[in-house]
């Protein structure tokens, strides 16, 4: 089967892989690419766990195809610290104690970031509308919540 | 499977003509992705429109809006010209699954992927939205309400595909608002979906109306009756019982894992009376 | 030398502190490795061939065509397994029958439920290993099924396995049944108790099987050597349980094993059994390369063990003065295609909140053509209490009494005689429910169709064995290798509290790991709220041998006796300067001469934790019910329960609130639903409906104190009891709401809608 070739920037850097017409940018990501900070939960685009960001939107990397990536820039959890300083959001996890088994983290600190980037002062309401789409089985959601209002609060600069 | 991504709208055309039934048009492709992993859809050819500038772009024209099909939710949402004519087809829009399904679903998939409970469908039809259409004869245009005939089947000939979806002028004192009956309060396929479309005149007497009704039948359904139950009054508490009666009358559901008929029957009616006073609100507010 | 440490009170720096835990920057960007990410070079992907039919027998299988397929490089199926006897053979505490591990590892003679994995196959890459399991020819023989467990407790219901006799009754019956085990649970006489009651209550229930809703899918990767070893990676809560299932079904020495846990994403009991992981040993030992094994989502949901479904009677009696008489209740549980629901727990904490004299608790563990049943979360209890704190709430009602005053004259308290056997010790019960009635939750006011309900729940928690063992590097920081799984992430870190809070030094300076199973002996599952108490008493254990031997070092180094060396935070100090006087020394410096003094400085301990004290908890949850739609809306919800002691808040708050969300979801929109055809309808996210972010409020937690006597700094288990009570309180709330008894989980919509409804075609 001819696999089709992609260039795209991941993170920042170039990077060009091989991949067939149904593989997701998922599976690019994780399996050609070995990034494997972006988890899948579902396949269906029901959890939220596969969350990157594509030319500055967020969306779910398991329903966008591989192919779908040429030319685009991507975002996922490992760019989201600079070198060894985390992003307030991350920091902010750890100290709220917002992860339990951590498999959904990644996505969910992708998809708080662009939610802050969009908006600095949402209302506690406004994060759990955001964050709907990302599923958490472990904590709640109560800490998340607490997390991303307390990291916006430090990004603000309050 | 192939993937191409035509630039042009005579490109895409060409290249569904040729394939003869074999190929799928991917848009924001939340739908398509599914059905395609889960062998529900095998198409041997995947036609990528987003590359395509007509589809993707949201004009103001004669007073109205060409949407084309390809532009995401997300773009529709934070267009704001378009949220303050028509907050009830956004209403529909903000519904269709996460933040991050709407970044790449489109309002034209959601319509062509034909599913009886679309979110965005019943505000269109309530609206009087019009389908543009182009393929190989050329091009066509066709209600909202007509071009969807069943679950996942629309009346889209070989070769042909939804260039954009357009929204007539808005009328002063008017106000649309869509709103769905779900047992969270995100990520679900609606249950029932309501939607209503009114025009009051300058004594806030309601001049005209339309009421559409999801995922209480094969198609989304437009009800007249529904809609003569609010024209020549004021929205008050008589006619929007009557609305509400007309709007279960006309349901023709199923029982599903999602909702039962005698569930869906009932709340039909609760949804098209909140969501017609919502409607009526904001009518009230437009001047 | 391993004894148990009874409780001391004391000042503590570390434990009952916050710090940031070790794990945690890894999670939070990418860089921690589940159970999907681990890869090796080579390795083919497998995958699994599913039953679509609810009950069948299998007449042939045909594999010829999948092995010919270019790129596949193994099929394996029944044929490559061997036969197990049907007993129960011992997995540490765990009684396990081998003959259904291996039958619902891969299917035998017969599918027995929707997704009952019969083949697999490692190919080359997913999409050839996709066109291989097509390829695989079944012949079936379409079988009668029953999925309810009132129908499959009738005689005539079609048999899942025609040699079942129903266990625990005399005479041995002597016709086969779906009934595989009846039990029975009591003490006084129920009957008498009935007769001295003024007031009955007697109502049936009946629950959903529910999913534990792990966010990661099952995952594993093997890789077998022509030595005759394997390696596996895999996403578990037991790594040296899921050893001995899969040396048992491969018929390899334990030793042979060596099992690496990958962090984990979710468990909460669906990660105590073997799934694929011995069919990626197998399909690894025939093709030569690694195989990984990655489930989907709805294999996870057709496949792998929810909760049992349930029909549930209770009866309550009790006098006008508010004293309960006779309780009694019969629990007929949903095993799934193989026996072992948790039946048993379940007939255990249904009344044990309770000091009563007569009780009857009968419990059936019924078999039905679906999966088979794993741990969710407090097995088996959430279901009973539903029903039994339901009555108690109705008849605390029916009395005129406050629903915690009612509680509280009922109380089970220290010295408690259970039902089922032992007597309480020091417990907590009583101060969940003094805390609960007075938070400003309990006296807020409410408004119109809403309303509030309270519920409690009890866990016993276990310990069961486990091993450490801890080494002081040589610039004296230590390294802490755990045989207990770290699920929720603060297991890891509150054992180094209580090591740095023993040895005096900073949390920082120890290091935890979970080791592989070729690290250490055995130990059991995390599972039962076990880890914080059992591990905890083992590091603590291991801790104070170290300390030990730290001493004999310095007096060895100082001149000094044994008896003259005290250790004081971090260091080794004079006892008695009246004794003897010598210059302290810090842990650094004695590690730095630790190979001169007579070699590395390490502790362990190997025990089998007894005296894991029971866990209580009160919860308090205001609804809001829409009349016109029958949707249920969590205003706002707070749990108080006995922890023992809280060694980390943060994370003892964090199981608090995660236990209520599911708890949460399974009452309000989490069921399984099947066809009359017996196929699972909603195997995914988006039918399976847990709840979101914008579906619940806030969980504020209180955390209780009570210490368990039995563990050093008084920790009891926590991850298990806040499951337990949502189901009850919310229905209790939704009664206080708007009037109505509910009785069939889950509370959704269009069930609440009809009940409504009924209610008021009964009215008018």
């Amino acid at each position: 089967m001819a696999r089709n070739h992609v260039s795209a920037t991941v993170n920042g850097d170039q990077v060009e892989f091989l991949c067939e017409t149904g593989q997701t940018l998922l599976e690019a990501l994780r399996d050609e690419l070995r990034l494997t900070g972006t988890k899948e939960g579902c396949g269906t685009g029901d959890c939220g766990a596969c969350s990157v960001i594509v030319d500055g939107r967020l969306v779910c990397s398991c329903l966008m195809l591989a192919v779908e990536a040429e030319g685009k820039s991507i975002e996922t959890v490992e760019g989201m610290a600079t070198g060894e300083t985390l992003h307030p959001l991350q920091r902010k996890f750890i100290e709220h104690a917002a992860l339990q088994c951590g498999i959904c983290t990644p996505g969910i600190l992708i998809a708080a970031r662009s939610l802050l980037e969009r908006n600095p002062d949402p209302t506690e309401s406004e994060v759990r509308y955001w964050l709907a789409g990302n599923l958490c089985r472990c904590t709640g959601y109560h800490k998340i919540i607490d997390a991303v209002l307390d990291a916006a609060r430090e990004m603000r600069g309050d | 499977m192939r993937y191409e991504a035509p630039k042009t709208l005579e490109g895409a055309i060409a290249l569904l003509s040729a394939a003869n039934g074999q190929a799928r048009l991917l848009a924001g492709g939340t739908d398509l992705l599914i059905q395609v992993r889960s062998g529900r859809a095998e198409p041997g050819l995947l036609v990528d429109i987003k590359a395509i500038p007509e589809l993707r772009s949201i004009v103001a024209e004669t007073g109205g809006y060409r949407i084309g099909a390809a532009v995401t939710c997300m773009e529709l949402i934070e267009n704001e010209a378009f949220a303050r004519d028509w907050p009830g087809i956004v209403d529909g829009v903000k519904l269709i699954g996460s933040i991050q399904v709407k970044g790449r679903a489109t309002m034209g998939g959601n319509l062509c992927n034909a599913s009886p409970a679309a979110d965005s469908v019943p505000a269109l039809i309530a609206a009087g939205a019009v389908v543009c259409i182009a393929g190989p004869l050329g091009r066509r245009e066709a209600p909202v309400k007509d071009f969807v005939l069943g679950p996942g089947r629309t009346s889209l000939g070989n070769g042909e595909l939804v260039a954009s979806i357009q929204l007539p002028r808005r009328a002063p004192h008017s106000g649309d608002a869509y709103l769905r009956f779900t047992p969270r309060t995100e990520m679900d396929i609606a249950v029932v979906g309501a939607a209503v479309n009114l025009t009051l005149d300058d004594k806030g007497v309601c001049r005209h109306a339309r009421v559409s009704l999801g995922a209480v039948a094969a198609r989304a359904l437009l009800v007249p009756e529904a809609a003569a139950a609010l024209v020549g009054t004021k929205v008050d508490e008589a006619a929007l019982q009557r609305l509400a009666a007309a709007a279960s009358a006309a349901c023709r559901p199923i029982d599903d894992k999602r909702g039962t008929k005698e569930f869906r029957i009932k709340v039909a009616g609760v949804m098209a009376r909140r969501a017609a006073v919502i409607a009526v609100e904001r009518a009230r507010r437009q001047s | 030398m391993s004894t148990m440490l009874k409780y001391e009170k004391k000042e503590l720096k570390i434990v009952g502190t916050r710090p940031l835990r070790p794990d945690g920057v890894d999670k939070v960007t990418g860089r921690a490795r589940f159970g999907a990410d681990y890869n090796l070079p080579g390795q083919l992907i497998g995958k699994v061939l599913r039953s679509p039919h609810a009950h069948a027998r299998i007449v042939s299988i045909d594999t010829s065509a999948a092995l010919a397929l270019p790129g596949v490089k193994a099929v394996v199926t029944r044929d490559d397994f061997a036969e197990m006897p049907d007993e129960m053979a011992a997995v540490g505490e765990l009684m396990i029958n081998f003959r259904d591990v291996t039958r619902n590892m891969m299917a035998r003679e017969k599918v027995l439920y929707d997704g009952h994995p019969l083949a697999a196959v490692a190919a080359t890459s997913e999409s050839v290993a996709r066109a291989a399991l097509a390829l695989i020819k079944v012949e079936y023989e379409v079988l009668p099924h029953v999925i309810d467990v009132v129908e499959a407790m009738k005689p005539g219901a079609p048999l899942l396995n025609e040699n079942q006799y129903t266990q625990g009754v005399k005479p041995k019956p002597d016709r086969p049944s779906n009934v595989a085990k009846r039990l029975e649970y009591g003490r006084g006489d129920v009957a008498a108790g009935f007769k001295e009651a003024d007031v009955i209550v007697e109502r049936e229930f009946n629950t959903k099987p529910v999913h534990q809703g792990y966010i990661e899918p099952q995952a594993c990767l093997a890789s077998y050597s022509a030595d005759g070893q394997a390696e596996l990676w895999t996403s578990t809560q037991g790594h040296f349980v899921f050893r001995a299932q899969c040396a048992k079904v491969l018929q390899m020495d334990v030793s042979k094993i060596r099992v690496t846990p990958t962090e984990i994403g979710g468990g909460f009991g669906g990660k105590n059994n073997i799934y694929n992981e011995a069919l990626a040993i197998a399909l690894s030992r025939k093709s030569n390369r690694p195989v990984k094994m990655v489930m989907t989502r709805e294999e996870v949901f057709r496949g792998t063990g929810p909760t049992p479904g349930a029909n549930v009677k209770v009866k309550i009696g009790c006098t006008r003065d508010g004293k309960i008489t006779a309780a009694e209740a019969e629990l007929n549980f949903q095993a799934g295609a193989f026996p072992g629901s948790p039946v048993n727990q379940a007939s255990m904490c249904a009344f044990t909140r309770y000091d009563l004299a007569n009780v009857r608790v009968v419990g059936n563990d019924v078999t039905v053509n679906r999966p088979k049943v794993a741990a969710y979360r407090a097995p088996g209890a959430p279901i009973a209490v539903f029903g039994v704190e339901s009555v108690i709430d109705e008849m605390a009602k029916k009395l005129g009494f406050d629903p915690i005053e009612f509680r509280l004259k009922n109380a089970a308290r220290e010295g408690t005689q259970t039902y089922y056997g032992p007597k309480l010790g020091p417990i907590g019960y009583v101060q969940t429910l003094e805390a609960a009635r007075a938070h400003p939750h309990y006296s807020a006011p409410l408004g119109p169709n809403q309303g509030r309900g309270i519920a409690t729940g009890f866990w016993f928690n276990i310990g069961n064995e486990t091993t450490c063992s801890l080494n002081l590097q040589e610039d004296g920081s230590l390294t802490l290798v755990l045989g207990t799984i770290d699920v929720a992430g603060g297991s890891r870190a509150s054992m180094a509290m209580m090591v740095a809070e023993e040895l005096g030094i900073e949390f920082e300076r120890v290091r935890p790991i979970v080791g592989d199973t070729s690290t250490l002996g055995f130990n059991f599952l995390t599972a039962g709220s076990r880890s914080t108490f059992a591990s905890g008493m083992a590091c603590v254990i291991a801790a104070r041998q170290v300390i030990e031997k730290l001493r004999q070092r310095v007096a060895k180094i100082r001149e000094v006796p044994l008896e003259a060396v005290a250790w004081k935070d971090g260091h080794a100090r004079p006892a008695d300067a009246k004794v003897a006087q010598f210059a302290p020394m810090s842990l650094a410096e004695i590690a730095r001469m630790a190979g001169k003094t007579g070699g590395t400085i390490a502790g362990h301990a190997e025990i089998n934790a007894q005296g894991a004290g029971p866990g209580f908890g009160t919860h308090i949850v205001d609804v809001e019910v829409d009349r016109q739609t029958g949707s249920v809306k969590i205003l706002r919800y707070t749990v108080v329960q006995d922890v023992g002691k809280a060694i980390h808040p943060a994370y003892v708050e964090g199981q608090m609130q995660g236990g209520a969300a599911q708890g949460i979801g399974w009452a309000l929109n989490e069921e399984y639903v099947y066809g009359d055809d017996g196929v699972l309808q909603n195997p995914g996210f988006l039918d399976y409906r847990v709840p979101v972010a914008s579906d619940l409020p806030r969980i504020d937690t209180v955390i209780v104190e009570v210490p368990n006597p039995n563990h050093p700094y008084g920790v009891r288990g926590c991850g298990e009891v806040p499951i337990i009570a949502p189901m009850a309180a919310i229905a209790n709330a939704i009664e206080n709401a708007v009037g109505l008894r509910l009785c069939e989980q889950p509370f959704s919509p269009p069930r609440v809608l009809k009940a409504l409804d009924d209610a008021a075609a009964a009215k008018g």
